[in-house]
C-alpha cells in the first residue's frame, strides 16, 4: 500500500495505470471498471491519475472528473489508507452504530468525516450495504465486516493502528452469512447447472413459456418478464455493431434488501442460467451483471463459477454444443450510487458515465446498453425464469395469486428474533411473515424499503402481492421501542445523499424535507412546518424525472399518517419559530465589537430543549 | 382590475418595506404606473416608504417585504410586520433566497469586517455605535425567520407580475403569475 499523500505521478503510477487501460482496451465504455482497478491499486484518483486516465481512454478530462466525483466510493482526496464506513441505515441505528462508530473514532482521535493527520485512516457513514440482518457493519476499503460489537471495534482499531494488511485480518471478521430461514420453490430448487438449460427447446418456446408463466420483475416495479423479453427481441439492433444485452441488475441498493447478495452467494448458477436463457430467447451474446460495490467481495467467487461454467460450456461459443448459442457474462461493479439501479441510471454506469436517469421513452428494450436492445431484470426475477425454463410454467403458476404468480424472497431484519431471507409463495399475509421470523410488540413494518409503504398494525393482515403490497424484498421491523418519526427521519437523509442531482424538484426538494424533518427533530418545528412537508412531499412526487425523487417522500406521508403522534409530541411552536437561534446570530458581531448592552440581544425566549418541554414566548421581540 | 363596484368596501391596509434589498423591488412596483390609481381605490398605505409613516398600524392586512434579513434592525422590523399584518408576502430574489447580499455568507462576517475597516497603520476600528444595528451571523431569506404566506419571485418581478399578484389577491384568488410573468419558455 502506497502512503496517501503521493500524487507525483511515479513510475509506479504511470505502470498501474497504463496496465489498467490496456486490459481494458483503453474503451472508454468502461470507465467505471478503469476508476475502480486504478483506484484498488494507487489508493486514490488524484489530479494527475485523473488526467492520465482521461488521455490514455481519449475522454475529456471533466468527463473523467465527473464520473469519479459523482460516485461515492470513487475518491479524488486523499481518505486514508484505511477507509472505515459505517453503515448507516436505520437498522444500523437500531443495533448501536452511532455509539460504536463514536468509540471507533474516540480511539482514532479522529472526527467522523476526516481523515487522521497522518493519512492513515478515515471514519465516515455511507447508505445501507446490505448486511442488515447481521449488522451493525462496516466497510473498510470496501470490505464488509459484519456484527460489530465494542470488542471488535477495538480489534479493527489495533490492525488499523498496526498497520496490518487487511488480508492478513481474522477472517471471522468477514463472514457474511446467507441467514436462509424459509425455502420454497427458489431456494430449495434442486438444478444441476445446466439442467435449465438442457431443458430449452426453441427460444419462442421457452417465451411462450415465460410468457404463461406470468412472471413480473422482481426488481420493484412488476413489469411482466416475457413481454419484456418479446419486446426486446423484437426490436432490431442498430448502427455499426448491432447486438442485444442482457443486464443482471444486482445493485440492490434499496436500504434493508440483502436477498439478491444471498442469492448470489447460494444460487449464482441459477441466476446465471436465467441470464443465458434471457440471451437465447432475446438474441444476445452478452451479458452483464451489474454488482454494487458494497458486494465487491463477491466478485471473486463469481468470477470463479462463471469459469466453472465455461469450463462445463455452459457459457461461451455453442453453449452446449449448439451451434450459433453464444452467449457469455461479464460482472461490473457500481460504486456505491442506489442511482444506479434504477435501470436507465444503470446503463449509463455501464457506458462509463455518471448514473443519471435517461429519459423514457426510449426504453431500455429497444434501446439500452450502448442503444441497444437490452432486457434489463432484477437477479431473483432471472433466477425465477431458470427455474421456469426447467419445470415449466403450469407447476410454476400453482403457486402464488392469480395476479402474482411464483414465489417472493424477502430480506427481513430489524426487531424479531431471526432476521434473514424468507422466501413465500406470493399473498402471504404481512402477519404470517412477523408470526415466522418471531417478531414481538411490533407497531410498524417498512416494506420495498425507504420509497416503500409503512404500514401499521391494522394493516399485518395485507398480503405481499403485486395486487396488495408490492416489493422488491425490503422487509424492516419495528417493535414498539421504536420511534417512527426517526425512521423517516433517517430515510430523509438517506434521500439526500442518493439524490443524482440531476433534475432540482429532487436535489432542492430531498434537502427540503430533510431540513423540516430536522427542525422538527431540533423541537422548532409548529404546523407551519408540517403543511410545508405536505407540499414538498406532492412535489417531490409530481414534478420528479425519475422514482427516486417520486418516491423520496413516501416514508415521511406515511408515517405522517400513521404515526401522527411522533411528530405532534416534537411539535413545540404554536405558529412558526425559525429552524436556528437568532440571537446566536449575532454573536460574532458582539465578540468584534465588544457590545454585550441589551440592544446586542434579541429577547426572544428561545428552546434550548428537545423535547417538548421548555416555554414559548412567541417569536416577536 | 374594474374598480367600480357598488358599495364601497373596507380598504385593505397594505404596509411595504425594504431590509436587505436595493429599492429595486419598490421601484417596480412603482412600474405599475396608473393602475396605482385603481389600486388605490382598494388599499390604503400603512407604513411603506411611500408614505414615510414609521410604523404599522396594528391592524394591516398584507405586509409586502423586499430584501433579506441581514442585521438586528431588519429582524425588529419584520417582526414588526409579522405581528401586525394577516398576510405577509416576500418580494424578489433577496427576500426569497437571501440574493445579492447573501454573497457574503460564504465569508465569515468578522473576516469582511476586518478587511473593510483596517486602517494602513491604525489597525482595525469597526464601528460599534449603538445607533448602528448589528449584522448576523449570516444574511437569511425571510421565511427562515417568520412565517411568509406568499412568495413573488423576480429580481425584481415585473411591474405587470406585482399587478396581477395583488389583484389576484385582493380579490380572494390565491395567485397565480403562469407563463410571461414568471417563467417565459
Ligand atoms: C431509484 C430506483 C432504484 C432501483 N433499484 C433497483 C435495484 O437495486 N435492483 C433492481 O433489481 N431494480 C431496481 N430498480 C428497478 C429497476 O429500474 C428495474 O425496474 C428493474 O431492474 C427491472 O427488472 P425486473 O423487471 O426483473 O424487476 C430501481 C428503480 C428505481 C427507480
Ligand atoms: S428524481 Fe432525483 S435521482 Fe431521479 S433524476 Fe431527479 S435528481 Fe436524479
Ligand atoms: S430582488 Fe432584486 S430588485 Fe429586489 S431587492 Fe433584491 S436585488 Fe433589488
Ligand atoms: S444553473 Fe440551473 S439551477 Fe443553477
Amino acid at each position: 500500500m502506497r502512503t496517501a499523500n503521493s500524487s507525483g505521478g511515479g513510475a509506479d503510477e504511470k505502470g498501474v495505470i497504463e496496465g489498467v487501460l490496456s486490459r481494458h482496451g483503453h474503451d472508454a465504455t468502461r470507465l467505471m471498471q478503469i476508476l475502480r482497478e486504478v483506484q484498488e491499486g494507487l489508493g486514490w484518483l488524484s489530479p494527475s491519475i485523473l488526467t492520465a486516465i482521461a488521455d490514455g481512454a481519449k475522454l475529456p478530462r471533466a468527463r473523467v472528473e465527473g464520473v469519479a466525483g459523482f460516485y461515492h466510493f470513487f475518491h479524488t482526496e486523499p481518505l486514508g489508507r484505511y477507509r472505515v464506513l459505517w453503515s448507516d441505515n436505520i437498522t444500523d441505528r437500531m443495533q448501536g452504530n452511532a455509539d460504536l462508530m463514536a468509540r471507533m473514532c474516540k480511539k482514532l482521535w479522529l472526527k467522523a468525516g476526516n481523515v487522521s493527520e497522518d493519512g492513515l485512516v478515515s471514519v465516515d457513514t455511507t447508505s445501507c450495504t446490505g448486511m442488515c440482518d447481521q449488522g451493525p457493519a462496516i466497510l473498510v476499503n470496501y470490505r464488509p465486516i459484519t456484527r460489530m460489537t465494542p470488542e471488535r471495534v477495538d480489534k479493527v482499531v489495533d490492525l488499523i493502528r498496526r498497520q496490518v494488511p487487511l488480508a492478513e485480518w481474522p477472517a471471522e471478521f468477514f463472514l457474511v452469512e446467507d441467514n436462509i430461514r424459509r425455502k420454497d420453490a427458489l431456494l430449495s430448487h434442486d438444478l444441476a447447472p445446466g439442467d435449465a438449460l438442457r431443458a430449452l427447446k426453441s427460444p419462442q418456446d421457452v417465451l411462450e413459456a415465460v410468457k404463461a408463466s406470468g412472471l413480473r420483475g422482481r426488481g420493484g416495479a412488476g413489469f411482466s418478464t416475457g413481454q419484456k423479453w418479446e419486446f426486446c427481441r423484437n426490436a432490431p439492433g442498430t448502427g455499426s455493431s448491432p447486438a442485444h444485452y442482457v443486464v443482471c441488475n444486482a445493485d440492490e441498493g434499496e436500504p434493508g434488501t440483502f436477498k439478491d447478495r444471498v442469492l448470489l452467494s447460494s444460487c449464482a448458477d441459477l441466476v446465471f442460467e436465467g441470464m443465458t436463457i434471457a440471451g437465447y430467447v432475446i438474441g444476445a451474446k452478452k451479458g452483464l451483471v451489474y454488482l454494487r460495490g458494497e458486494y465487491r467481495y463477491l466478485m471473486e467467487p463469481l468470477n470463479e463459477v462463471l469459469q466453472r461454467r465455461r469450463a462445463a460450456n455452459l457459457l461461451g461459443k455453442s453453449v452446449l454444443g449448439q451451434i450459433g448459442f453464444d452467449f457469455d457474462i461479464e460482472i461490473h461493479m457500481g460504486a456505491g450510487a442506489y442511482i444506479c439501479g434504477e435501470e436507465t441510471a444503470l446503463l449509463e454506469s455501464l457506458e462509463g458515465k455518471r448514473g443519471v436517469p435517461r429519459k423514457r421513452p426510449p426504453f431500455p428494450v429497444t434501446s439500452g446498453f450502448l442503444g441497444q436492445p437490452t432486457a434489463v431484470n432484477n437477479v431473483e426475477t432471472l433466477a425465477a425464469a431458470a427455474l421456469i425454463a426447467a419445470k415449466g410454467a403450469a407447476w410454476y403458476k400453482t403457486l402464488g395469486t392469480a395476479k402474482s404468480t411464483g414465489t417472493k424472497v424477502l430480506s427481513i431484519s430489524g426487531d424479531c428474533a431471526r432476521p434473514g431471507v424468507y422466501e413465500y409463495p406470493y399473498g402471504v399475509t404481512v402477519a404470517q411473515v412477523l408470526a415466522d421470523c418471531g417478531a414481538r410488540d411490533t407497531q410498524a413494518c417498512q416494506i420495498a424499503g425507504a420509497s416503500g409503504l409503512c404500514i401499521a398494525p391494522a394493516e399485518f393482515g395485507r398480503r405481499i402481492a403485486f395486487e396488495d403490497i408490492p416489493t422488491g424484498g425490503s422487509f424492516m421491523i419495528f417493535d414498539n421501542s421504536r420511534d417512527m418519526f426517526e425512521v423517516a427521519r433517517n430515510f430523509a437523509h438517506f434521500f439526500v445523499h442518493e439524490s443524482c442531482g440531476f433534475c432540482t424538484p429532487c436535489r432542492v426538494g430531498t434537502t427540503l424535507l430533510k431540513n423540516g424533518m430536522d427542525k422538527i427533530h431540533e423541537g422548532h418545528g409548529g404546523e407551519y412546518d408540517i403543511n410545508d412537508i405536505w407540499r414538498i412531499i406532492r412535489t417531490l412526487k409530481t414534478a420528479s424525472h425519475c422514482g427516486l425523487g417520486q418516491t423520496a417522500g413516501n416514508c415521511v406521508a406515511d408515517t405522517l399518517q400513521k404515526f401522527r403522534p411522533s411528530y405532534e409530541l416534537r411539535l413545540n411552536v404554536h405558529e412558526f419559530e425559525p429552524a436556528f437561534d437568532l440571537d446566536k446570530a449575532l454573536s460574532k458581531m458582539r465578540e468584534v465589537t465588544g457590545r454585550d448592552d441589551p440592544g446586542a440581544h434579541f429577547h426572544i425566549a428561545h428552546r434550548k430543549s428537545k423535547s417538548g418541554i421548555g416555554t414559548k414566548a412567541g417569536d416577536e421581540a | 382590475m374594474n374598480a367600480s363596484t357598488s358599495a364601497p368596501k373596507r380598504k385593505l391596509k397594505v404596509a411595504t418595506t425594504s431590509l436587505a434589498g436595493c429599492f429595486g423591488c419598490h421601484m417596480s412596483f412603482l412600474d405599475i404606473d396608473e393602475r396605482i390609481l385603481d389600486l388605490i381605490e382598494l388599499i390604503e398605505f400603512d407604513r411603506s416608504p411611500l408614505t414615510d409613516i414609521k410604523h404599522c398600524s396594528t391592524d394591516c392586512d398584507i405586509g409586502i417585504i423586499e430584501g433579506g434579513v441581514c442585521n438586528a434592525e431588519n429582524v425588529h422590523v419584520l417582526h414588526e410586520f409579522r405581528k401586525n399584518c394577516k398576510i405577509l408576502i416576500a418580494i424578489g430574489a433577496c427576500s426569497i433566497n437571501g440574493g445579492l447580499p447573501a454573497q457574503r455568507n460564504s465569508l465569515d462576517i468578522r473576516d469582511i469586517l476586518a478587511a473593510v475597516y483596517a486602517q494602513p497603520g491604525r489597525g482595525v476600528h469597526i464601528p460599534n455605535d449603538p445607533e448602528i444595528p448589528l449584522l448576523l451571523n449570516e444574511v437569511h431569506p425571510l421565511h427562515e425567520v417568520v412565517k411568509i404566506d406568499y412568495f413573488l419571485p423576480g429580481c425584481p418581478p415585473s411591474g405587470d407580475a406585482i399587478w396581477k399578484f395583488l389583484t389576484d389577491l385582493l380579490a380572494g384568488r390565491t395567485p397565480s403569475l403562469g407563463h410571461g410573468l414568471i417563467h417565459f419558455d
